[in-house]
């Protein structure tokens, strides 16, 4: 399969698919081809539209605009049994399987062999051993499928989709949960699939294992197609651009310039703090009237970074100060008693309330450092509501409107709003920018810039490189959940952060989770 | 999917409960005492096989009570009063519980709504239509009914196998061999494990929800003619409660009650066990038979902890087979 070349095959053609989610262009006129026989790696960050790719390939979500060909034939599955009965089979991070079920049922159900009516147990049985044996798995086949490990059930799945035929294989995070030998076995697999002509899309967000087994590599950002390239010509800060970048533009910090360096107060520091399995230990210094910019792909310990500074998640070693005294950071109580705020990125579920109003958002969390017994009257709610809208100017300005009713970029003013009613030292800020319109977006990295002038300590998350690179002072940029570099002042430009981010990880591979 | 823990320990708590009795009460262990166990509980053991494809298949159906009076007091009326030939009424009876069944069933998957509630409807329903039918106990005379109930096989010791018995343990045993060997069983514990997944795979999941709430029904049906050979007569408050009762076989038969394991046989077991504290009792004779009551309640908790425990066993990542893999 190294000669995958442009005279193999095309299996699988998507042209011009369009998806629009209400107003939002999750996909638009993008394509995407794959050879027999080839292994494509599907790349973007969060938001690129990948999963909603697979989703409208295989029926899951209707499709706009655009068509689906395989071997030249067009196909328009409604459904994932339809898209399997046309040869695409997708195997989720989450196995679909049932774990309750012996492995052998769960490669032949509904089609066991039968004899009268009775299912033959034991040829079930003979032919799942059989079939495993292919994959070079010698277990048990007769015991419950959810006693086996999630390498094992991958496996299974591939094994069932395979063996109902399918020429279009779809892995989506199929190592997110593995560790590294089970990748490895994985990947054995994989190669050997690609060798006998199927079809391999693997999405996946660790790179080191994109080069590892990738052919050829499709990037999508922010819903369009940024290209195709094969990957043994295409060098890792050039992919990484193609996930990143924008017009790649060489914008550099103006605050840097700006911002003599004076040296300021420090307001948290974090001194070898990390938590096994999660964020390797980092050094950290967030002081006043600075932005501290985190970057990297995603899964590089971005967010991870965050909730153990909040608090979110426990960390196992190391020591966090406030202020210069020591501090234990065990809840994200303990967070916003030290006068710590948090926006997550997940806005929706894990930010507001969509059902109550702008006003009962925004007291959330001042309601609930000052405890139940100290209730906010009507007034002061009132008060303080009707301060934020006009302060962040939030769109339409009526403080009783259910904030579900608002768009994105009020929305995250809403969260914004929260925290600054409790008066926080520190802000953490994950992917503010996310999922709102360029005018907002503009607005809320102003807004940003303000509230640092005003004293307070930032520390914002963002895929948006340009964007960093415009308001932080420092960025540190983390790779394979590790933090591997801190620029500062006149440092910071985009090309240094990608550099640092396509910087070879070497040893540094891939950390399981399982 | 095996099941095997539970069921033993079902297997296990019966065998050393008979043998208490017998200890204290040695007349308890004969063919006698065994055989009229069997008969009195034989429309508990056909009802509770119903519901163990049910309670597999992730569900719950709670009407079953209600369409055995209902079918007591149909059959007692077409019979007594209607001048319908028993055999018909039989035939009759059981197409309109296996219609009523599958049409609960198809409320479920087609509407989405919960099992419980639309067999709850269901209950409320077949009970009151059977008071419309008939207030009160409607006596059975048909020749029939008494050539039935004095049919038996003799086994040694003295006890009889009635036909009631006999049908109980055909159903029983036929039950068991549709869950085990055939492709209906097999998607039965696909529907348990995940609704989802199981159609992702391919599972015609709303011809197998139809499917397995009419088996209940078709199955209370039965049940609803036995017991109206067990007391020669139709009363429209008969079996009320019954499927509490089958829940609680089904459940200290090791069953899941979430769904996705279980086996007909430890139903059976589990019937049994409820017998045998029903006889202990009696042959106690100065305990209130209500203790029977008291006892399946102790003993459904003790089975739901023991589940809960296996689970989360079961959950555990040490538990995880290595899957050997070359």
């Amino acid at each position: 399969m190294e000669n995958s070349s442009d005279s193999a095959a095309s299996l699988l053609e998507v042209r011009g698919i369009s998806k629009s989610f209400g107003a939002v262009h999750a996909l638009q006129e993008v394509d995407f081809t794959l050879r027999a026989g080839e292994i494509h790696a599907l790349l973007g960050e969060n938001g690129a539209g990948k999963s909603t790719l697979i989703k409208v390939i295989t029926g899951v979500f209707p499709r706009d605009a655009g068509i689906v060909r395989i071997s030249g034939e067009e196909v328009a599955p409604r459904s994932a049994k339809a898209a399997l009965q046309a040869g695409i089979a997708t195997v989720y991070q989450e196995v679909n399987l049932l774990p309750n079920l012996s492995v052998a049922q769960n490669l032949f159900l509904d089609r066991q062999p039968m004899r009268f009516g009775i299912v033959r147990g034991g040829e079930v049985r003979r032919r799942a051993k059989t079939l495993l044996a292919d994959f070079g798995l010698d277990i048990d086949v007769s015991a419950p499928l959810g006693s086996y490990s999630v390498a094992v059930q991958h496996v299974t799945a591939i094994a069932r989709a395979v063996d109902l035929s399918a020429r279009v294989l779809i892995l989506d995070e199929p190592t997110a949960s593995l560790d590294r030998h089970e990748v490895e076995i994985l990947f054995r697999i994989m190669r050997q699939l690609a060798g006998r002509g199927i079809g391999i899309v693997f999405v996946s967000h660790f790179l080191d294992q994109v080069y590892e087994i990738s052919d050829r590599i499709t990037v999508l950002r922010n819903g369009r197609l940024v290209g195709e390239r094969e990957t043994a010509s295409l060098s890792r800060l050039e992919l990484i651009r193609m996930m990143l970048g924008r017009e790649l533009a060489e914008t550099t910090s103006t605050r840097a310039s700006a911002g003599a360096q004076k040296t300021r107060d420090v307001c948290a520091s974090f001194e070898n703090y990390g938590k096994a399995g999660y964020v390797a230990p980092f050094n950290l210094e967030l002081r006043h009237g600075e932005v501290v910019g985190l970057a990297g792909l995603l899964g590089s310990g971005r967010t991870e970074t965050a909730r153990l500074v909040f608090g979110a998640e426990r960390a196992d070693r190391g020591q966090a100060r406030v202020e210069g005294v020591p501090v234990r950071l065990q809840s994200p109580r303990d967070g916003v008693r030290h006068g710590f705020g948090y926006c997550p990125e997940e806005r929706k579920t894990d930010g507001i309330v969509a059902e109550l109003t702008v006003r009962e958002n925004i007291v959330l969390a001042l309601q609930a450092k000052r405890g139940l017994h100290r209730p906010l009257s009507r007034r002061e709610q009132d008060e303080i509501a009707r301060r934020y809208v006009k302060m962040l100017d939030i769109r339409p300005p009526d403080p009783e409107r259910p904030v579900g009713l608002l768009s994105g970029g009020n929305q995250q003013k809403v969260l914004l709003a929260r925290w600054l009613a409790t008066s926080p030292r520190l802000l953490v800020l994950d992917e503010p920018t996310r999922g709102i319109d360029v005018g907002a977006h503009a607005e809320i990295i102003r807004l940003i810039r303000e509230l640092c002038d005003d004293g307070l300590a930032l520390l914002v998350i963002s895929s948006e490189l340009d964007e960093i690179v415009t308001y932080s002072d420092r960025v540190v940029v983390l790779r394979d959940r590790a933090h591997v570099e801190e620029l500062a002042g006149e440092a910071i430009d985009v090309g240094s952060i990608l550099a640092a981010i396509a910087a070879d990880g070497g040893s540094v591979a891939h950390e399981g989770r399982a | 999917m095996k099941g095997l823990p539970p069921v033993l320990i079902t297997a296990i708590v019966l065998v050393a409960g008979f043998a208490l009795c017998a200890v204290q009460f040695p007349n308890i262990a004969s063919t006698r005492v065994v055989g009229n166990l069997l008969t009195d509980n034989a429309f508990l053991g056909i009802v509770a096989t119903g519901m163990t494809f049910v309670i597999i298949s992730g569900g719950i159906d709670l009407s079953v009570g209600s369409v055995i009076g209902f079918t007591t007091v149909f059959v007692a009326l077409a019979i007594e009063r209607w001048g319908v030939p028993p055999l018909v009424a039989f035939v009759a009876i059981l197409a309109l519980s296996g219609a009523f069944g599958a049409a609960m069933g198809a409320m479920i998957h087609v509407f989405d709504l919960p099992p419980f509630i639309v067999t709850l409807a269901g209950m409320f329903l077949a009970r009151g239509a059977s008071f419309l039918l008939s207030t009160e106990s409607v006596p059975i005379t048909a020749p029939v009914y008494s050539t039935v109930s004095d049919f038996a096989l003799r086994l040694p010791g003295g006890g009889r196998l009635t036909a009631v018995a006999i049908i109980m343990l055909t159903i029983v045993i036929g039950g068991a061999l549709l869950l085990r060997l055939t492709r209906f069983g097999a998607n039965v514990y696909a529907l348990g494990g995940s609704r989802q997944a199981a159609s992702l795979m391919g599972v015609a999941v709303g011809r197998m929800t139809v499917k397995i709430y009419m088996l209940s029904s078709l199955l209370a049906g039965i049940a609803g003619i036995v017991f109206s050979f067990y007391t020669s007569a139709g009363y429209s408050l008969s079996a009320v409660g019954v499927e509490l009762d089958s829940i609680a076989a089904v459940v200290i038969g090791g069953t899941l009650l979430t769904g996705g394991q279980g086996s007909v046989v430890g139903t059976f077991l589990g019937v049994l066990i409820q017998g045998m504290i029903q006889t202990y009792i009696n042959f106690d004779g100065t305990l209130s038979s209500w203790w029977t009551k008291i006892a399946t309640g102790v003993l459904l908790f003790a089975f739901i902890a023991l589940q809960q425990g296996l689970v989360a066993l079961a959950r555990r990542p040490v538990a995880k087979r290595a899957g050997a893999v070359s």
